[in-house]
């Protein structure tokens, strides 16, 4: 058992660090992030943790000086959203290649421009094909125990690679909700200490570290990148196993909701999908057979088990909060990709949402479920949800 | 009734609106954490615009006795606080709140005016919070007083609670003495309300 705190998705993050005591965090403060490290700051100055913690000029920055960290052999962190991310991206996109488990927590937010601080998922969606475990959280609660989760999948010697915790901006991160936070010496001796292997710092097995790789080569680095990202799927399983022993809760690739004898599913990401298990219950209680997936585990996709998670169900709306301009939604074309090796395949339907914080309330899931029901589809085209005419 | 339709009942939805920097935001979510310490399930959050010092602003917050799944905005308040009527001149404060809600206003009359102002057919009630705020703590801080005013009129968390709440909050803070002054602000809100 352990204590329920009415905190923050923000707080919960940096609770989740706080018992992880990294050797080192950066940051460079960005709405709505900012809380994370403010409050991870206190626990630092009130020696709470002995974190090394740089502040620095630029998330640019943030991202090398994390990277110079784990290089070193430290275990480092840091935390960003939206324009944060996107002026990390050279550093970011080399952190997989690096093979560096860094671990940052990501708050969803829109993308300028036109510039706006609330959430949607154009940022993270900019960086998946990049090679970071993606992680996504529906509730602070989700935020606290992904970010423990992370660091173990992330440093697993079968993996090394960088992780994401996302949640959504101020949604998430500014709600205040109950959370259960675990035993700090359970967590701590959940989350270890990482392994010293490929310090660059132990100098009795000294190593190059980012060499310029020609044609011979660099195909052979991101094929073995490839292979450890698929690694992904057993040691998150071996891992989510072992924080079930403290949580007494399940790590799955993703959550389903009610989707058993259901006729419609909704798929969707983070909070949307608390607001969208409401508008199961509401429609169930109309008798109507409607269910939510929820993925949580979106790099890497686990196909396979989508495809069996859902091969019964006739229709199924994807609910995207960024859009792929010019192309389908990102969820909705992992979804399509997972559903193709059917031989009967269900039909479905893209949604966009949310752009920019525009609120998403449980009727309008409600009347996707009804669109989805009464099989006015459009398979060509995405519909969008909330936008004004 | 389904199981888990029942899961679904929101008890309270309360949004306390004001001008940043008056204290909407901490009111709430020291409502929120008074109802989460008798054991129930809360959402305190605050909507947010362009940060500015007297900007209107409004939190929510929901109190239930299940766990609250849906992470939507309340559009059909029990009960709205208004920490500064000048704000309703531009915001519908009212708006989804039903006839049989409650909406409390910081201010020394209800007028008709304000009535008017709100577009509200439903009881109004007054607390004259910036008053007591200023007699007490000599700053106009209407956060404290407005929640000793919901607390009369809907008993939806004990005062104790918030009490504790205040304490656990602000004594490292803002010392005994302050504490202790707000504390005196709650009461004096729950006493002075008016219709």
């Amino acid at each position: 058992m352990g204590v329920r705190k009415a905190i923050t998705g923000a707080q919960a993050a940096a609770e989740a660090m706080r018992q992880i005591n990294p050797d080192v965090v950066v940051a460079y403060p960005i709405t709505p992030q900012t809380p994370i490290v403010e409050e991870f700051a206190k626990y630092v100055a009130d020696g709470v943790v002995d974190t090394e913690m740089v502040p620095v000029e630029s998330e640019h920055s943030a991202m090398s000086a994390a990277v110079g960290a784990e290089t070193a052999g430290a275990r480092a962190m840091s935390a960003t959203s939206s324009q944060g991310l996107a002026l990390m991206w050279e550093v970011v996109a080399a952190t997989p290649g690096l093979r560096l488990p860094i671990v940052v927590s990501l708050v969803n937010r829109a993308l300028s421009a036109p510039i706006n601080i609330h959430c949607d998922h154009s940022d993270v969606m900019g960086v998946t094909t990049v090679g970071w475990v993606q992680i996504f959280s529906e509730n602070a609660q989700e935020v606290y125990e992904n970010t423990l989760l992370a660091v173990r999948v992330a440093e697993d010697s079968r993996v090394q690679l960088p992780v994401m915790v996302n949640q959504d901006g101020f949604i998430t991160s500014h709600a205040v909700e109950p959370v259960e936070i675990f035993d700090d010496a359970l967590v701590e001796k959940f989350v270890g200490v990482r392994s010293l292997d490929r310090a660059l710092l132990d100098v009795e097995h000294a190593k190059s570290v980012g060499p310029l790789v020609l044609p011979d080569h660099y195909f052979e680095f991101k094929r073995a990148q490839e292979e450890a990202m698929s690694k992904v799927f057993e040691v998150y399983r071996e891992v989510g196993t072992e924080l079930s022993a403290i949580t007494g809760k399940q790590y799955p690739f993703f959550e389903t909701y009610h989707t058993d004898d259901a006729e419609a599913v909704v798929v969707v990401l983070n909070s949307a999908a608390g607001t969208a298990k409401a508008a199961v219950d509401a429609m169930r209680a109309q008798g109507k057979r409607v269910g939510l997936l929820k993925p949580i585990l979106f790099r890497p996709f686990p196909y396979a088990e989508i495809r069996e998670a859902l091969k019964d169900i006739p229709v199924i709306g994807v609910l995207d909060r960024s859009m792929d301009f010019g192309a389908c939604a990102p969820v909705y074309s992992e979804f399509r990709n997972a559903l193709w090796a059917l031989g009967k395949r269900p039909a479905m339907q893209s949604y966009i949402y949310g752009l920019g914080g525009r609120d998403i309330m449980t009727t309008e899931i409600e009347a996707v479920f009804e669109e989805l029901l009464s099989g006015k589809l459009d398979a060509e085209h995405q519909r969008y949800i909330g936008l004004r005419g | 009734m389904h199981d888990w339709f029942q899961e679904w009942f929101c008890k309270f939805c309360g949004a306390l609106h004001g001008r940043a920097g008056q204290g909407a935001k901490s009111g709430s979510q020291l409502l929120a954490e008074a109802a989460f310490k008798e054991g129930k399930y809360i959402q305190s959050f605050p909507e947010y615009g362009s940060e500015r010092r007297g900007a209107p602003t409004v939190s929510y917050t929901k109190i239930a006795d299940k766990v609250l799944k849906s992470h939507e905005p309340i559009v059909t308040p029990d009960v709205v606080m208004v920490l500064d009527f000048g704000i309703m001149r531009s915001i519908m404060v009212a708006a989804g709140l039903p006839d049989t809600g409650i909406l409390i206003v910081n201010t020394r009359v209800c007028s008709q005016e304000i009535k008017k102002l709100a577009q509200f057919s439903g009881t109004l009630y007054g607390v004259d919070a910036t008053g007591i705020s200023m007699e007490l703590l000599g700053m106009d801080t209407p956060n404290v007083p407005m929640l000793g005013a919901l607390v009369k009129l809907t008993s939806i968390v004990k005062m104790e609670s918030i009490e504790e709440v205040l304490r656990a909050h602000f004594l490292a803070k803002i010392g005994e003495e302050k504490v202790q002054k707000n504390i005196s602000m709650l009461r004096r809100g729950y006493e002075e309300v008016f219709k």
